[in-house]
């Protein structure tokens, strides 16, 4: 992303929606800026702060003015005056940082937009998760911290010597040169996003190991993690599976989501299977 | 996208937050996706949702490309749930977001008796979504807990702000937008109504609880704590 220095009339509001806060009003050129270094290419600034489409000259003006007079006007916060905000044509390896960061933007690899997986949300269908597997996502980076790739190699080295297999269909796992491993790619590791899960499935009996490994791995990253338990339910829709671990492990887990089971498979084959079988 | 599921809270701050959400799963493609999920927010809008969305085009509440001057004094803050079902227009995650328990519970109901064949999942308190289950009288299929948040959490703000930026999970809304409507509502610059519309205008997928933002926003007015 990037200011057009033309149109910036340094009103600041942008500041204040970067995620990152990467952006800032450089006392120099008295005009908004954006750390790349720092930006993660969420394009929060570009979709999410409204446009006017004021003449740049004008504006800069009256704020002069306003400001000499020590008057404040009070515009709406959420504004970009001039629609200074404009999108850079990214390339490889800086690409992925839009991939990991912009929500409406889905990932090459699942299809999926967000952070690109699935996890038990579509279970029902999948069976991803069965009776007896707990999966697992570690979300490095949010909120508001984000993470570079090279902090979570250091949590994919650490679980794929521990034994545990990534999910294909996910976009971390997909950016790895050596699955096995856990290695990333090395042209990425430098790169910064909003942030990013990491995605594995275990029996339960090594459940709790997981979770004292990830304790041990995140002590050592500068970022945030967020971790993710799932498991299929009894087929009374009860779970007293993973509860017993968690609280044995010192949690009181308070929100989830729930998959409430009314998927099925539809797809284009099936239904002329049904269709053929109905004639 | 599991971008409703760490929100900052405990379960007594979600008794006004649900949301409902439908996903075509991409490992089996349905060829109907489009229209069931035009249905499934077609149902959500009889019981009076607080936001909806898609995660491809936004939510109800959403900036303009094309602001008008006069908007600094008449903002239009009012949710536009056609524009939301209108415009899905490819298989996508799709989320309507409810600000009490009955309505969510009264839309799941609806859903199961409509059998779309989508997967539908409630975020939310486990308790509530337990609830939700028993009104209509469905067993939970899978169940994914979130642990909260670890790791370098000096660097997450006091509990106010976080509770108000999580409502993003994609991380959309920053510390320092939703720090600043805290203060504009302290000011008294911003009703906490227009502060809420504020920050859901980021939310690029429509899942941001403007109702749950109202209440917090009044409660930090006054220096309450979350809850």
């Amino acid at each position: 992303m990037k200011i057009n220095p033309n149109k910036c009339v340094a009103c600041g509001n942008c500041t204040y929606v970067c995620p990152m806060n990467a952006i800032y009003i450089d006392p120099v050129m008295n005009r908004a800026t954006i750390d790349r270094d720092e930006c993660v290419e969420c394009y929060a600034c570009f979709n999410g702060l409204s446009q006017e489409h004021l003449p740049p000259g004008l504006v800069r003006g009256i704020r002069k003015v306003l400001s000499v007079l020590r008057v404040r006007f009070d515009p709406e916060p959420d504004v970009c005056p001039t629609a200074a905000f404009e999108p850079d044509e990214l390339v490889w390896p800086r690409v992925v940082r839009r991939a990991f960061s912009d929500p409406s933007v889905p990932h090459e690899s699942t299809g999926v937009e967000g952070r690109g997986t699935e996890e038990v949300k579509t279970n029902d269908v999948t069976g991803r998760v069965k009776v007896g597997d707990v999966g697992f996502t570690i979300e490095f980076g949010r909120p508001g911290v984000g993470v570079r790739f090279r902090e979570i190699q250091v949590m994919c080295w650490a679980l794929a010597k521990a034994g545990v297999a990534f999910e294909k269909r996910n976009p971390i796992t997909s950016l790895m040169s050596d699955v096995p491993t856990g290695t990333l790619r090395p042209d990425i590791l430098d790169e910064k996003v909003m942030s990013a899960i990491v995605e594995i499935k275990v029996p339960v009996a090594e459940a709790e190991d997981v979770v004292r490994l990830v304790w041990q791995v995140e002590k050592q990253l500068e970022t945030v993690v967020a971790i993710g338990v799932a498991t299929r339910c009894n087929d009374d829709g009860t779970e007293t599976v993973v509860v017993p671990i968690l609280e044995r492990l010192g949690y009181s887990p308070q929100r989830a989501k729930t998959n409430i089971g009314l998927g099925r498979v539809v797809t284009v084959e099936e239904k002329e299977l049904v269709g053929a079988a109905k004639a | 996208m599991t971008n409703t599921l760490h929100r900052f809270g405990n379960a007594q701050s979600f008794k006004d937050d649900f949301i409902v959400f439908a996903i075509p799963t991409k490992v089996k493609k349905d060829p109907d996706a489009v229209p069931k999920l035009h249905r499934f927010l077609e149902m959500a809008l009889e019981f009076k949702p607080v936001n909806m969305g898609d995660s491809r085009h936004g939510g109800a509440i959403r900036p303009s490309k094309h602001l008008g001057p006069l908007a600094h004094w008449m903002r239009d803050n009012k949710p536009d749930f056609r524009a939301v079902i209108d415009g899905v227009s490819t298989p996508s995650t799709c989320a309507a977001v409810f600000d009490n328990k009955e309505a969510a519970e009264k839309f799941v109901k609806r859903v199961k008796e409509a059998d779309l064949g989508l997967s539908v999942n409630i975020s939310t308190s486990i308790d509530g979504a337990v609830e939700c289950c028993d009104y209509a009288d469905l067993s939970r299929h899978s169940i994914g807990y979130s642990l909260g948040f670890e790791g370098k959490t000096e660097k997450i703000p006091d509990a106010s702000t976080a509770s108000l930026s999580t409502m993003c999970g994609h991380g959309m809304i920053s510390h320092s937008l939703a720090k600043k409507m805290i203060c504009f509502v302290k000011e008294n610059r911003r009703t906490p109504e227009q502060a809420a519309a504020v920050l859901t205008r980021f939310c690029s997928c429509g899942v941001f609880n403007p109702a749950r933002a109202k209440r917090l926003l009044e409660d930090a007015r006054t220096g309450h704590q979350v809850a």
